[in-house]
């Protein structure tokens, strides 16, 4: 047992200093929903009105609404960023020495996406602070009790770029990721808006919206954030979670998919 | 049974394209085998299948006695490899590298400083150890590469065309080692396209089309003619 948590340390290790190697990374990662709560937030906030919803017991501000929104939104990014990587690192060769560990595949994508999650989180963190210092905060408690659900939607959201990573073939075709995943999934989901304010426009994109697994890792955030469970939330996630899990063995799988399709 | 490697009835398709086709060969300890083919013979697909990167439903492959199938674990853990593409984390040391590849193979911290020490001496890069690989040329690079491989003490060593990119130094000093490697027991595959690098005592496998052509010591085979003569009279292409 030890030698498979001497390779899990390894692997989030080597996720952590690839991480520090790019800072760029991390303040690009933080500038975008800094740039969401401080800019397009200041400008919505007399357009969009905010009734009493929970987990809220007050009327909040905009930029208070789409906090736990943008907290999810780092992790969705990060979570096709670590895709986005992984195609790169089966072009360019350390996929082959990652996969040609003695130790069980699935062990090995798992370590990898507990590193992706761990260094979102942080992420996450940070980007919280900086709210913080302009007045935009959450109960105290909230930012303890908040952190399993963002391990959580960092370890769905990883394991979905996990899939997309086994079936997408070439880095030149991740940029059709951020059009027909990252967008949809961001902005049918109740990030910006609360579903009713979706449901008063559209009934269909309402139940897209709450369909979409995303719209649960943003409430399971909010919820907790001011410390109330959702549970419907934590199911949806929990279920998603496992269902991109087995699809990103499938995808994985040395008898099926990943280096079968011959470029 | 070989304690070295061992491929019985091998075949793969990529859908409807036969890229291997009933392969079978058997390597012995401290032999150095060469195996050469033309562009699509099906050796890239061979490494994948040795590597488990791809599962064939047909044939068995067995590593130091380890059926590949049954118990990739064992398998896997008795078979270093040298990948065609550059496999190093640029950003890392030659140390670090080298580590985290000690932690893939579960190799236990205790005394892997000595061991990585021990495998970087024996091929000069002891100096570089705490030096980044973005820092490093191309054969040193290489080097790195190989000593990694030699970390978990394989008894099956794979190399895919590793010297490609080199320098006529550099290539002759790892082809030098491995052979040295060989000799001192190890079984070794080494893919390749330039018959410089094959010594008349090798073994010579040559695959063309999916199957072996030939199987045997690489003096024998080629006769009075030059290796590569030899190559284009069989396969009707230069290697």
């Amino acid at each position: 047992m030890t030698g498979w948590l001497i390779a899990l340390r390894a692997i989030v290790g080597r996720e952590f200093l690839r991480f520090i190697h790019q800072r760029e990374r991390f303040l690009s990662a933080l500038v975008r929903p800094l740039v969401w709560l401080l800019i397009f937030a200041a400008g919505f906030r007399a357009a969009l009105g905010l009734s009493i919803i929970p987990p809220y017991q007050t009327y909040i501000t905009y930029e208070t609404y789409i906090v736990p929104g943008l907290c999810a939104m780092i992790l969705l990014f990060n979570g096709m960023q670590s895709s986005l990587s992984l195609v790169y690192d089966r072009e360019m060769g350390s996929m082959r020495l990652l996969l040609t560990s003695p130790l069980p595949r699935w062990w090995l994508l798992l370590c990898r996406l507990l590193g992706s999650s761990a260094i979102s989180v942080l992420q996450v963190y940070a980007f919280l602070a900086i709210a913080a210092l302009f007045d935009i905060t959450m109960p105290i408690w909230g930012y303890v009790a908040a952190l399993p659900g963002l391990f959580l939607g960092g370890i769905m959201l990883g394991a979905l770029g996990l899939v997309l990573s086994s079936f997408v073939r070439q880095l030149e075709n991740f940029a059709g990721v951020m059009n027909f995943v990252i967008f949809p999934m961001f902005f049918l989901s109740s990030a910006l808006y609360p579903l009713w304010k979706m449901a008063e426009s559209s009934e269909l994109l309402y139940g897209i919206c709450a369909l979409n697994p995303f719209t649960h890792v943003v409430e399971l955030i909010r919820f907790l954030l001011y410390l109330q469970f959702n549970w419907i939330a934590l199911f949806w996630v929990v279920g998603a979670t496992a269902i991109f899990g087995l699809l990103a063995l499938w995808g994985y799988d040395p008898a099926r998919g990943l280096m079968k399709r011959k470029a | 049974m070989t304690e070295g490697l061992s491929v019985q009835n091998l075949s793969f398709a990529y859908g409807p394209k036969q890229a291997l086709a009933d392969v079978s060969f058997d390597l012995q300890k401290g032999r150095f085998c060469a195996l050469l083919g033309p562009n699509g013979a099906g050796k890239s697909t061979l490494v994948s299948l040795l590597t488990r990167l791809l599962v064939s439903p047909t044939g068995t492959i067995r590593i130091a006695g380890h059926d590949l199938r049954q118990a990739p674990s064992q398998a896997l853990a008795k078979l270093g490899v040298v990948f065609q593409q550059p496999t190093l984390d640029l950003d890392l040391s030659v140390r670090q590298n080298l580590s985290y590849f000690a932690a893939l193979h579960r190799l236990p911290r205790k005394g892997l400083n000595a061991r990585i020490d021990t495998v970087l001496e024996r091929l000069d890069m002891a100096e570089r150890a705490h030096e980044k690989v973005r820092a490093l040329n191309g054969g040193h690079r290489r080097r790195t590469e190989l000593a990694r491989s030699l970390l978990h003490e394989p008894q099956v060593l794979l190399l895919d065309e590793p010297t490609v990119g080199l320098d006529a130094s550099s290539r002759a000093g790892i082809v030098a080692h491995v052979h040295d490697l060989a000799a001192q027991g190890m079984c070794v595959l080494w893919t390749t396209h330039l018959t410089d690098e094959v010594r008349d005592t090798d073994d010579l496998l040559v695959l063309h089309r999916g199957q072996i052509l030939t199987h045997g010591p690489a003096g024998q085979v080629r006769g009075d003619q030059a290796l590569s003569d030899w190559f284009l009279s069989q396969t009707g292409t230069p290697v």
